[in-house]
């Protein structure tokens, strides 16, 4: 219970926080808006993507604003304030609270950048409530591998390389998995849930980690 | 020289295996033909690597619970070795792809799936070289170790399995399973898993020994 306590008041603090200096929200929804309307620029003038260049496409643009998205969730602590965290609540308490509002926040930034890509590039899924459950899949998926990773680049001396370094491997087994779903809602067919399974089992697995090794980490 | 009998041990499994392997009488399988000996040195390497990168995991969590630098250094030399067996399985795997398959490199889960195990241990060593407080970075290379292992194992053990794959073992292609690896290949595989991963515990014991004779060598000249 005090658990919860505390990683519900460190979840109003990070979106306090966000809302109040709006510049890197307001970065990241750019970042989403310019990227969407280089690839239309690039790709599309005259004609309708094919549908799985357009699903590689989309998934490339949601891993590349995940990552901007999270690194940031423990650069942008500075030390001091991560001290003072330490002295008012557990390390769990705060990876959770992290990984909650990195969900929340990729969950957000994903059905805008899916709803904009859409707009933009035209819309060949079949299955929309589907596919936008597989979207918000993925925000929970690279949401939870990433955060840690994020914390863990914090420490190291350059971290804004180390990011996607880090990140990668970890997140293909789940990139993978959320494109093959996607796929499946794309084409409107094959309604196996196997792969969604699969991405919810996977994420749990990571947080069950995350919720591990985060104490080790913090005391650094 | 009386703890060195693994070591001779290792000498004469793998020497076994590798004559064996190459003379030994193999079953006749359709497109596999020949190529089938290379269940004594792709997948022995294999085999090793996993084991000793689960190694490396066992040290990180050791190190976790009570930190010694000594630990550490096992587990860096340890991932070090798992790569290097990881990089001869992919090699071993690639050229019997190119005779079998007729292609060096294909999109397969459970290739890809090896090729981003090296990539998670690659990230590793930039990790490790990018921290510079030795504490430290034994401390969060550790966390990352176990991390990176935790996300691994569906990548290698699990995910391949849920789809169809042209790699032997799976998909109904013939490979490691009961019916089709006989008695006498089993005679030579097993050991070559042996002597592949003594070997890989080898490498790891001498690079370790030598670090740990590097730190010695430094404390004397500061002292």
């Amino acid at each position: 219970m005090q658990l919860l306590r505390e990683i519900w008041y460190l979840m109003q603090k990070d979106f306090r926080l966000e809302w109040r200096q709006r510049s890197a929200l307001n970065g990241m929804l750019l970042y989403v808006g310019s990227t969407v309307y280089v690839c239309y620029l690039s790709f599309v003038r005259g004609g309708q993507l094919p549908a799985p260049a357009w699903n590689a496409l989309l998934w490339i643009i949601l891993l590349f604003t995940a990552i901007n998205g999270v690194a940031k969730s423990f650069l942008q602590e500075s030390r001091g304030r991560l001290l003072y965290y330490y002295t008012l609540a557990r390390p769990e308490a705060v990876i959770l609270a992290k990984i909650a509002y990195n969900t929340l926040l990729l969950l957000g930034l994903g059905l805008v950048a899916f709803g904009a890509y859409a707009l933009i590039l035209g819309n060949p899924v079949q299955d929309v409530p589907r596919f936008t459950l597989v979207v918000a899949l993925g925000a929970v998926g690279f949401a939870t591998s990433l955060t840690l990773i994020s914390g863990i680049a914090a420490k190291a001396a350059n971290s804004n390389t180390l990011m996607p370094v880090l990140g990668f491997p970890v997140v293909i087994p789940i990139l993978l998995q959320l494109i093959k779903a996607a796929k499946n809602a794309l084409d409107g067919l094959d309604a196996s849930p196997q792969p969604l399974y699969m991405l919810m089992g996977l994420s749990l697995l990571v947080v069950a980690v995350s919720y591990l090794l985060y104490p080790f980490l913090w005391r650094t | 020289m009386r703890n060195a009998w693994w070591k001779v041990l290792t000498v004469v499994l793998l020497i076994y295996s590798v004559v064996m392997g190459l003379l030994g009488t193999v079953p006749r399988l359709a497109i596999l033909n020949e190529t089938i000996r290379n269940l004594y040195f792709h997948v022995p390497m294999w085999f090793g690597m996993t084991i000793i990168l689960f190694a490396s995991v066992v040290y990180s969590v050791l190190y976790l619970r009570k930190p010694s630098d000594r630990l550490d250094v096992w587990a860096y030399q340890t991932a070090r070795t798992g790569i290097v067996l990881a990089v001869l399985g992919l090699a071993t795997g690639s050229v019997w792809a190119r005779f079998t398959w007729g292609t060096w490199w294909t999109s397969d889960p459970r290739l890809n799936g090896a090729a981003v195990a090296v990539l998670i241990y690659g990230a590793y060593l930039v990790l490790r070289s990018s921290i510079v407080d030795e504490q430290q970075r034994a401390r969060i290379s550790a966390v990352y170790n176990i991390f990176a292992f935790c996300a691994a194992i569906p990548l290698l053990f699990i995910l391949p399995r849920l789809t169809d794959s042209l790699h032997p073992g799976a998909g109904g292609n013939p490979g490691f399973s009961q019916y089709d690896l006989d008695n006498n290949m089993r005679l030579v595989f097993y050991p070559a898993v042996i002597g592949w991963t003594l070997l890989g515990v080898w490498i790891t014991n001498v690079s370790a020994r030598l670090t740990f004779v590097k730190h010695k060598l430094y404390e004397k000249q500061l002292a």
